[in-house]
């Protein structure tokens, strides 16, 4: 890895204001960035630690019922903490990779990678949450723009993410055992409005919520209301690990195990 | 240049760093702790798991500079003050849970942060937990079941497959 500068500033102004410098870069729990910058595919001037900010660290309920997690908050956090109040984005959390790198990757290093076989992009755009960063918020519909693109300009940080809470909700994750990334993740959220469905791990524009599945139902929600549905079509990854046909297969499949476990 | 302070298995150390220093860099060539392993160095097999604030992480994957003031426990923290293994150590020995013992300081680091979240976890609870830490020789059997014995838990029964 290339040597860079490093800061770890205490305030949310003064990380952007170290991240304004040249090629300097967040850092979240370096889950991510560090491997990438072993492989020299990244290579920063200086490395912005957002670990040590405590407006950006914890899990919160507000006063609309919204579970608030801080930008910088691990993934171990979040499954303990948001147990009670969302346990469907809990267990999702603790399915993430292993322990030791849930006790270091945060949420807001997730969702900026926005790696296509990632877990909290489904969970965010399943629960159609808010991305709030340093300078506006952003609607999660808005915010995943493709495989490792998003809405973020350079130099803004995820400040907090917020969750409406659902009536009920479950992942479904298709572990890819050698990397433990998902193969294929499904998160279905039931709102008194409607339900939402999306999709890791499969389509090559990354997450995606799955309209025909939402629609049906939101009409029943019950396993059998997928049934007549052909798969997502859509360019669907296809790797040594499974063919698109294999994916989108997978995603109904996936889809109906999560409206069973839902309730 | 980034000036550091952190206890390591009790002791304060301190010293300026590279902003790019592993943490499994620093234990390894900067404090001489080789009993933390990099078998990988890519996050993915867990034999630098060491203890930080009580937590196990990858060493390979954590900057130095970003764990000032960290309380850090490796492998060599693990055994009792007059130096006999822990009881962890010895089900490991006991249980036949090393062969070459590459990944043993991660096994038992993580095992150790396993057994503090929960003191009589199921045998899927420890293999769900050692998801993380990758063994090349003992199929994880015996590891399963050292952790297993180490919680005070009956292992009699549990046949070697
Ligand atoms: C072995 C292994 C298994 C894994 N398995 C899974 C899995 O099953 N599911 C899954 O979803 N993920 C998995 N991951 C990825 C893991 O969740 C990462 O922690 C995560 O993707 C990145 O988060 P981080 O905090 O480590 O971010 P970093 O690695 O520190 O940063 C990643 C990117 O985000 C930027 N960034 C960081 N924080 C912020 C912020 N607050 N605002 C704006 N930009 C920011 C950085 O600049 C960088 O570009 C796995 C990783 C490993 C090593
Ligand atoms: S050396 Fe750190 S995970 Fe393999
Ligand atoms: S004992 Fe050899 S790698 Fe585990």
């Amino acid at each position: 890895m290339y040597n860079f500068e490093f800061a770890k500033p205490a305030t949310i102004t003064d990380a952007v204001k170290a991240l304004a410098a040249e090629d300097a870069q967040a850092l979240g729990g370096g889950q991510t960035l560090l491997p990438t910058m072993k492989q020299r595919l990244a290579s920063p001037a200086t490395l912005v630690s957002l670990n040590a900010i405590p407006e950006m660290i914890g899990v919160c309920v507000n006063d609309k019922g919204e579970v608030c997690i801080g930008g910088a908050t691990t993934h171990a956090t979040v499954a303990q903490e948001a147990r009670a109040h969302y346990p469907g984005l809990a267990a999702l959390a603790s399915q993430i990779g292993d322990p030791a790198v849930r006790n270091r990757g945060t949420i807001g290093g997730s969702l900026a990678n926005n790696d296509p076989s990632a877990c909290y992009p489904a969970a965010a755009l399943g629960s159609g949450a808010l991305i709030k960063t340093n300078s506006r918020d952003i609607a999660a519909d808005a915010y995943f723009q493709g495989m490792f693109a998003t809405a973020l300009a350079p130099g803004e940080i995820i400040t907090e993410v917020r969750f409406p809470v659902p009536q009920k909700s479950n992942y479904q994750k298709f572990v890819q055992p050698a990397s433990r990334f998902a193969l294929v993740g499904v998160f279905v959220a039931k709102y008194a409005d409607g339900v939402r469905v999306a999709v890791t791990g499969a389509s090559t524009d990354g997450v995606f919520r799955w309209a025909e599945a939402e629609a049906a139902l939101s009409a029943d929600f019950a396993k059998g209301a997928i049934d007549a549905l052909s798969p997502p079509k859509g360019d669907m990854i296809a790797d040594l690990h499974g063919s698109a046909d294999y994916r989108a297969h997978l995603v109904k499949v996936m889809t109906g195990r999560a409206v069973a476990a839902a309730g | 240049m980034t000036q550091v302070t952190m206890t390591v298995n009790g002791k304060s150390v301190s010293g300026k760093v590279e902003g790019r220093t592993l943490l499994a860099e620093f234990l390894r060539e900067g404090l001489r702790l080789t009993g933390t392993h990099v078998g990988c160095d890519t996050s993915q097999c867990g034999a630098c798991v060491v203890h930080v604030n009580g937590k196990a992480i990858k060493s390979c994957t954590a900057l130095v500079a970003d764990l000032d003031g960290a309380d850090v426990r490796t492998i060599e923290g693990m055994a009792n003050p007059d130096g006999s293994l822990s009881s962890l150590q010895q089900a490991f020995q006991d249980h036949h849970g090393l062969q070459c013992g590459f990944c043993t300081p991660g096994m038992v680091m993580s095992a150790a942060a396993l057994l503090k979240e929960n003191p009589k976890p199921t045998e899927h609870e420890v293999r769900g937990y050692l998801e993380g830490n990758i063994c090349r020789c003992t199929g994880y059997h015996n590891i399963v079941k050292a952790i297993m014995a180490a919680s005070g838990q009956d292992v009699s029964q549990i046949a070697a497959e």
